[in-house]
């Protein structure tokens, strides 16, 4: 049967379902398969704090959101095009982010009475016409996978899972993409049960041949390739990236990389990541709490290891004490805090920018830490690599920042070539004569890296002030302050060791949107719109919290405006208006969800009405 | 061949000359009160350490904050003071991360029990190889005096006027309760002892617990007198050896013995008992490690002193290398370009 075959630019699908409905695997099955067809995409998993809540209720709803297209996707969309409902429970929380006009899909088997009451609807709204005002299409997914598999006589919650391959295969034909690499996938992750990988690819197949059979859809889509940059790609999440740049420090180091962590959602995938790579030589320690993380990561250090503890808010706060030893101590060392809603345990799944004044102040007394933000999923890679890089070259404990939407966003990612990152030289101190362990590199303001098991060099370090020079314990006035002030000097000073930081759009104008960390995509989507449209607007993306790149103020001087957003009160606008002393105009957000860039888009409008 | 490797491929493995105690004292002044049990601990530290024949340059001593933490700045090794609590999970780390090195924490009662606690439970768990001498005066006192975790229950402390109503820890069970290869006690008074058991905790693969009992004689004067001085240790210790009956008393004339699973004092001055009646000390047995480390809390009965368990079982960091080295056997060296293009990818032309 013939259909029309249109084309778009760019498309925006949300699978929700139960947290059971494996709406998390049939989303990154869809993105892998998008990636491998060349478009640009960006993601956005959206799950429940309970690993299965009651079925059908409203806070049980896990949904995956996929933005791809032929053109250069930044965000994971702000609204949908298509939203897959797997249950009343599924529409009734994601309906908010479908465009008017959008495709509904529903799974007409799961809007039983008991869903229905469950989700708060007293009529069903497949047959109100409550949803008139976008295209449904209501499909019987759980009958038609039963009959689907009927022959296998597998058990009914066998026949329940692999509903999701349905729909998964559903999209596949609506969207043209070939379903060869999830049956692949299906094949490898299920090779021990031939039963299930026969079912599941059926299934699959099924969704797929009931949109090119049935007279339901009458349209099909088609989203080339995007025009990206040529190279090798793959997907890559946040916190794969950032587990990867710091495999990629330690290989390039020559160092062994140590991670002391316990686990704690959103960054727990770094310490299961790491944990698999034994042949890089990895040792990870997955610790009896936080304090035992990152202690545990400073004894490594010591010892001549990269030390790395990985956390989220809680977590980080359980660490300062130990983030102010590795201060004095001055031990190369990396705090990865992938954030998430706060305080307290706050919103554990969802993402928030709120760590940031914790990260670059949350310690007692005068204990300056270099701070690093990552911008986008894989952007992590650098982020991890460099925050390794300075914590070695300068012998200091740093932050890297990251979040729930960049730790489990995915896009596609340009492969480094490894013979192109940037060389990590450490130098161990190994000559006794005139060994002084807190002397110092005039230029860096390091001191040696004097490592147990080298002769001649036995010292003793500790949380003690240091005396200057000879690392004696000090209690000396005088010699605290100087010490106080070299410590600050040391953590300054690597701004002159920063790329400046450039502007996208114009280096002048009226307003400048400047953003730190995981917001990158969505202010660089409302910028490049508004510039469309001619307003004088540009956007300056902060890598660098602490210190600030060398030519920040100057830039800022070149606007009539300055915005910032971010996921918080206005954490950075506070850091920004005390240093550089300019106004700065605020857009906050604090609903544990990105911003969309139509959110960002209005506030732009509104200051340059 | 990673870079620690290559730096250090021609350091010494043994001395290149033998060490005498004062190799091992650091040209700081110890800053302890005149009369304080830590200095015994120090000096017979420092007296064994030359004959396990490890360079200096390779043993590391790390420990938390209180008095007894200053220890590493006395020893003429590589010392780290760290932070209150955290020795153990410090010393986890660098132990994991450098298992060549010989690893010793020192720590309080009130750092290694009290706010770390924790850490010193998981590390017995895990037998990392890691020799831990805590220093137990049952007080904290770096900050002046408070009851500790293992003050006696009802203790007048500067923050107990009224009386500790605390039931203290006893560090000997909390040690075997979190399965530790290697338990014993010493007495600061007691070099010989200390000695002993400090050479038997070097030699042990493994965590090795010793628990110290240290005169703090300024805030907790005298609180283990009744087992270190010559009138009244006799009858107050019973000293553990391997294989051997357990007898004590000043004339060598009482003995313990097991009714059910208690232990008893026996004389064996009338015909009544003999030899033969007497537990037999045996280092591998749990059961009678728990015994052992029970009888403080009994009245009436004699401390054990000496080592209490010591048995032989997997350490962490010996299976953790065994993982990497079965990995690299299997997929190789890690290789950078392999792992950033494994798997799914594709081109873009
Ligand atoms: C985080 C933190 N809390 C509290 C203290 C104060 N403090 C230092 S030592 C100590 C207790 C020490 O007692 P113990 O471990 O028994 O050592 P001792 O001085 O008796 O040898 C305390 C409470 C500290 N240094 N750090
Ligand atoms: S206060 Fe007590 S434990 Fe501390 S040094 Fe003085 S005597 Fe020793
Ligand atoms: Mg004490």
């Amino acid at each position: 049967m013939a259909k029309d075959l249109k084309k778009l630019d760019e498309v925006t699908i949300r699978f929700a379902g139960d947290s059971g409905d494996g709406m998390q695997l049939t989303g990154s099955q869809f993105t892998t398969t998008t990636a491998l067809l060349g478009n640009d995409l960006s993601t956005l998993p959206d799950y429940p704090a309970e690993i299965r809540a009651p079925a059908g209720t409203l806070f049980g709803v896990s949904g995956f959101q996929i933005h791809f297209g032929s053109k250069e996707i930044s965000t994971p969309g702000d609204a949908c095009d298509v939203l897959v409902a797997m249950n009343p429970a599924a529409l009734k929380v994601n309906l908010r982010s479908l465009r008017d006009g959008g495709i509904i899909i529903a799974n007409r088997d799961g809007f039983n009475d008991k869903n229905l009451k469950l989700a708060g609807y007293e009529i069903n709204p497949l047959d109100d016409g409550s949803l008139d005002k976008f295209q449904l299409h209501s499909v019987d997914i759980t009958k038609l996978t039963t009959i689907a598999i009927q022959d296998l006589n597998l058990t009914t919650k066998i026949v329940e899972r692999s509903k999701n391959f349905f729909s998964l295969g559903m999209m596949y034909w609506m969207y043209s993409r070939p379903i060869e690499s999830s049956v692949k996938w299906i094949q490898e992750k299920f090779k021990k049960n031939p039963e299930i990988v026969e079912a599941n690819i059926r299934v699959l197949k099924a969704g797929y041949n009931y949109g090119e059979t049935t007279e339901i859809f009458h349209a099909r889509y088609e989203v080339r390739a995007a025009d990206l940059y040529p190279g090798r790609y793959r997907s890559i999440t946040g916190n794969e990236a950032t587990a990867w740049g710091l495999l990629a420090a330690s290989a390039k180091s020559g160092l062994d990389l140590f991670l002391g962590s316990y686990p704690i959602t959103p960054a727990s995938e770094i310490l299961h990541e790491l944990s698999h790579h034994k042949n890089f030589r990895v040792k990870t320690f997955q610790a009896e709490d936080e304090i035992a993380g990152i202690t545990s990561a400073i004894g490594a250090s010591y010892g001549g290891a990269i030390g790395v503890t990985t956390t989220s808010g809680p977590g980080l706060a359980l660490k300062t004490e130990a983030m102010g030893l590795a201060v004095m101590l001055e031990l190369p060392l990396v705090i990865v805090n992938v954030q998430r809603g706060g305080p307290s345990t706050g919103l554990p799944t969802k993402t928030e920018q709120a760590d940031l004044l914790q990260a670059v102040h949350g310690r007692n007394s005068e204990a300056p830490i270099p701070v690093l933000a990552a911008c986008t999923p894989a952007g992590c890679f650098d982020a991890a690599y460099d925050a390794v890089r300075i914590a070695l070259k300068y012998m200091t404990p740093v932050i890297l920042l990251s979040d729930g939407y960049l730790a489990n966003g995915a896009e596609p990612w340009l492969i480094p070539d490894v013979k192109s990152l940037q060389d990590i030289d450490v130098k161990f101190r190994t000559d006794p004569k005139n060994f002084f362990p807190y002397s110092r590199d005039e230029k860096t303001l390091a001191r040696p890296w004097a490592i147990p098991g080298t002769p001649g060099l036995e010292h003793r370090i500790g949380g003690l002030e240091k005396e200057h020079i000879t690392g004696n314990v000090s209690y000396d006035a005088d010699n605290h302050e100087f010490m106080v002030n070299l410590r600050q000097q040391k953590v300054d000073g690597i701004a002159n060791d920063l790329p400046l930081a450039k502007t996208e759009g114009d280096d002048k104008g009226d307003l400048l949107v400047v953003g730190w960390g995981g917001t990158y995509g969505a202010i660089k989507t409302a910028v490049e719109k508004k510039r469309k449209e001619g307003k004088s607007v540009s956007h300056l993306h902060l890598k660098y919290i602490n210190p600030f790149q060398k030519n920040i103020g100057d830039i800022l001087k070149n606007f009539k405006y300055i915005l910032v957003p971010e996921l918080n009160l206005g954490q950075l606008s506070q850091l920004l208006q005390a240093k550089y002393l300019i106004p700065v105009r605020k857009l906050n957000k604090v609903q544990g969800l990105p911003f969309k860039a139509n959110e960002i888009e209005a506030k732009i409008d509104e200051i340059l009405k | 061949m990673n870079l620690i490797d290559e730096i250090l491929k021609d350091a010494p493995k043994i001395p290149i000359q033998k060490y005498t105690a004062k190799d091992f004292q650091s040209d700081q002044d110890v800053r302890w009160c005149p009369g304080c049990g830590d200095y015994s601990i120090l000096a017979q530290v420092q007296r064994v350490l030359p004959e396990l024949n490890i360079p200096k340059h390779n043993i590391v001593f790390v420990s938390g904050i209180g008095c007894s933490s200053r220890f590493p700045y006395y020893m003429d090794t590589y010392g780290f003071h760290g932070i209150h609590g955290r020795a153990a999970a410090i010393a986890s780390g660098l132990k994991v991360a450098r298992p060549e090195l010989s690893v010793w924490v020192a720590t309080g009662d009130g750092d290694g029990l009290s706010i770390g606690g924790n850490h010193f439970i998981h590390i017995c768990r895990r037998n990392i190889d890691v020799k831990i001498i805590l220093f137990n005066n049952q007080i904290y006192g770096l900050t002046k005096g408070q009851y500790s975790p293992t003050s006696e229950f009802g203790k007048i402390t500067k923050s107990s006027p009224f009386g500790a109503p605390d039931h203290p820890f006893n560090p000997l069970l909390v040690a075997l309760g979190a399965e530790a290869s290697f338990v014993a006690r010493g007495l600061d008074r007691d070099p010989k002892l200390l000695q002993n058991i400090i050479r038997r905790a070097a030699e042990h693969k493994g965590t090795a617990f010793m628990e110290m009992y240290q005169n703090c004689n300024v805030f907790n004067d005298g609180a283990f007198f009744q087992f270190t001085e010559k009138e009244t240790k006799d009858d107050n210790i019973v000293v553990l050896e391997n294989g051997k009956p357990m007898i004590f008393g000043k004339e060598k004339d009482k003995g313990l013995k097991l009714e059910g699973f208690t232990p008893v004092v026996v004389s064996l001055k009338d015909s009544k008992y003999s030899i033969n009646d007497l537990i037999i000390h045996n280092e591998k047995d749990t059961m009678l490690s728990f015994i052992l480390a029970r009888m403080s809390n009994l009245p009436g009965l004699p401390r054990p002193v000496g080592v209490v368990y010591a048995v032989e079982r997997q350490t962490y960091e010996g299976e953790v290398m065994k993982q990497i080295d079965a990995s690299i056997n299997k997929q190789g060296v890690g290789d950078l370009e392999k792992l950033l293009t494994h798997g799914e990818t594709w081109v873009i032309k």
